[in-house]
């Protein structure tokens, strides 16, 4: 027992010190980038900032051409906000019928959902859909696009999950004489609100993080989305690597506060194949 | 097309069940409206399946979005004799393949090690965990920065204790693969936590059984936890895999595709193309893609999914 608790010491202390070295340096240097002045921070040295100008470089990232920053920070919420709503009621809505009702159409519908996972998109035929429809370079094109693309991996964590709820209950709330939307609503979606978290966390950062949906279906730096700035400050003449990190550690913040928050729901979400498979 | 027919042909049965007399089970069956469908339908009909199965026409097209001509296999004959993109035809493969292996063999000692006993448990799985949720974009300048082959802190330590400085992301035979290594940092995370899960799950009964017949801890290893963690296997597989062969963000945030094209993979030539107006023939690598994932997947989920775990 004891040499037991001596090796959880050793192999949790040489872990500790690896997993400072190559996971943490990476996220301290940026921090230590992004409160230098210029010239500092053009040398790329993992160093103490010269001059601590971390409020400063605050200030100019956001004013910085237009306060673009700020602009994409918008863009990005509304863009995260309204797709996973979409998505989230309406993979919610199949993934509740699917795994329900029996039928001779659901090994069609569940092929369909396992391509959705597994086939790339197509870039330039996606482009000339979105311009036949009005929608290329719109928000409203580009909500609906990453709403499509979070559609089938949503659907498979849901009906997995209503698996869980007894059957029962729907039969109560039928015979009680509630009608299938107010079921759903009623009775199911709070039912499924662990799932619900779930969904809802992962969709919102990987959107959040998504590079090269908006690349592609929203050009423009009016549209801009928080990813695309990042190559704002490259490219130019004078690179301004201070003011690239802090916008790096800014776009760092929101999966930052979401991980604090639902870490839980986070892994439970993305580890629900492993045990079943 | 789906909907209609799914809609239509459930209807009768819905209609039926309304005029009453069907027994209890099948009201509750017709119950589940099938317009639940519709809307998700709609996304995925216009948003998605559309655009795959035009791809399979305008890939055969010379194509300005506005007009296109009918040339054949001609954009196909040109991405297999460009050496670019057969290069990044081979790339997509070394890349998915490398990055996903890496992941299951590091993803699966790193949850040994976490499931195992440890101190910090919680403070390791979230460093660990932590790369998985944060921009790639970001992840790649920041590593771009950290290994510039003259001013990166990495080479500043190797060169500072005398080892040789590579040129990570400026070296043509390394490029590809120090854009892997980092792929491998940023995703081994989520590796590690289905494993993590799929260890946890297998009853402690096994391993006290084996324990009492005296069984070691590679024993135990081998006979119990390897063939046990089957199905988190799979997932680590199938998931790396998929998003290794598509894999884009992080090697335009890094190299580019550069030096020359030897880090091209068939995803950053199809926004090359297409930036440079060559719309056809990004489709063609579209369709590319397409097959090699599907060429790859099918035979690996269907292999992977098909065998029950023997003990």
């Amino acid at each position: 027992m004891k040499a037991q608790r001596t090796r959880a010491w050793i192999t949790g202390v040489i872990a500790v010190v690896v997993s400072v070295v190559v996971f943490l340096v990476p996220f301290v240097y940026v921090v230590l980038q992004a409160a230098k002045d210029p010239a500092d921070a053009q040398t790329l040295a993992f160093s103490w900032p010269k001059q601590f100008l971390f409020f400063q470089n605050l200030g100019d990232v956001l004013t910085y051409n237009d306060g673009i920053i700020f602009r994409a920070f918008v863009n990005s919420t509304i863009l995260t906000v309204f797709s996973v709503a979409v998505t989230t009621v309406f993979a919610a809505m199949v993934g509740y019928v699917l795994q329900r009702k029996p039928s001779r159409w659901n090994p069609v519908i569940n092929f369909f959902v396992l391509a959705g996972l597994i086939v790339p998109p197509a870039v330039v035929p996606t482009i000339w859909v979105l311009q036949g429809l009005g929608l290329y370079k719109t928000m409203l094109g580009m909500i609906l696009i990453e709403a499509t693309f979070g559609l089938s991996f949503n659907i498979l964590l849901f009906r997995a999950f209503v698996a869980t709820i007894p059957k029962e209950l729907d039969e109560a709330a039928v015979i009680d004489g509630s009608g299938p939307i107010r079921m759903f609503f009623r009775v199911i979606l709070p039912l499924l609100r662990p799932v619900l978290v779930t969904v809802i966390v992962v969709q919102a950062v990987v959107v959040f993080n998504d590079f090269a949906g908006p690349l592609y279906f929203l050009p423009g730096d009016e549209n801009a989305t928080v990813q695309l700035t990042l190559y704002q400050f490259q490219g130019q003449s004078q690179s301004f690597y201070n003011l690239l990190f802090m916008d790096i550690l800014l776009i760092t913040i929101p999966p930052l506060v979401m991980f604090i928050f639902f870490n839980r729901q986070i892994v439970a979400g993305l580890t629900s194949g492993a045990v079943k498979g | 097309m789906t909907t209609a027919t799914t809609t239509s042909a459930l209807k009768p049965a819905a209609a039926l069940t309304k005029n009453g007399g069907a027994p209890a089970r099948r009201k509750i069956k017709s119950f589940y409206p099938s317009w639940f469908y519709i809307p998700a339908i709609a996304l995925y009909v216009v948003f998605f399946a559309v655009p795959t199965f035009a791809s399979f026409y305008f890939a055969l097209t010379r194509w300005t979005l506005f007009d296109n001509t009918f040339i054949g296999f001609g954009n196909f004959v040109e991405f297999f004799q460009d050496p670019q993109l057969i290069s990044g035809f081979i790339h997509t493969f070394e890349y998915g393949f490398a990055t996903s292996a890496a992941k299951v063999v590091i993803g699966f000692l790193l949850a040994l090690l976490l499931t195992g006993p440890v101190i910090a448990r919680g403070y390791l799985r979230a460093v660990i965990f932590f790369p998985v949720l944060v921009s790639t974009i970001g992840v790649g300048i920041v590593f771009k920065n950290l290994l510039d082959p003259f001013h990166g802190m990495v080479n500043g330590i190797l060169g500072a204790v005398g080892l040789p400085q590579p040129g990570w992301f400026t070296d043509p035979k390394l490029a590809l693969w120090s854009i892997a290594a980092v792929d491998i940092w940023k995703g081994v995370g989520i590796a590690t936590l289905i494993f993590m899960a799929g260890i946890v799950a297998i009853p402690q009964e096994y391993f006290e059984a084996a324990r009492m017949d005296g069984a070691g801890s590679w024993k135990i290893l081998r006979t119990i936890t390897l063939p046990l963690s089957r199905p988190a296997m799979a997932t680590v597989i199938i998931l790396s895999l998929i998003g290794g062969l598509r894999s884009f963000d992080l090697i335009w945030a890094t190299t580019g595709g550069g030096p020359g094209f030897t880090s091209d993979v068939i995803a950053s030539v199809i926004y090359k193309e297409y930036q440079a107006g060559f719309y056809g023939l990004s489709t063609a690598g579209n369709v590319v893609l397409f097959l090699v994932v599907t060429v790859i997947m099918v035979p690996i989920s269907y292999f992977l999914n098909r065998k029950e775990v023997e003990l």
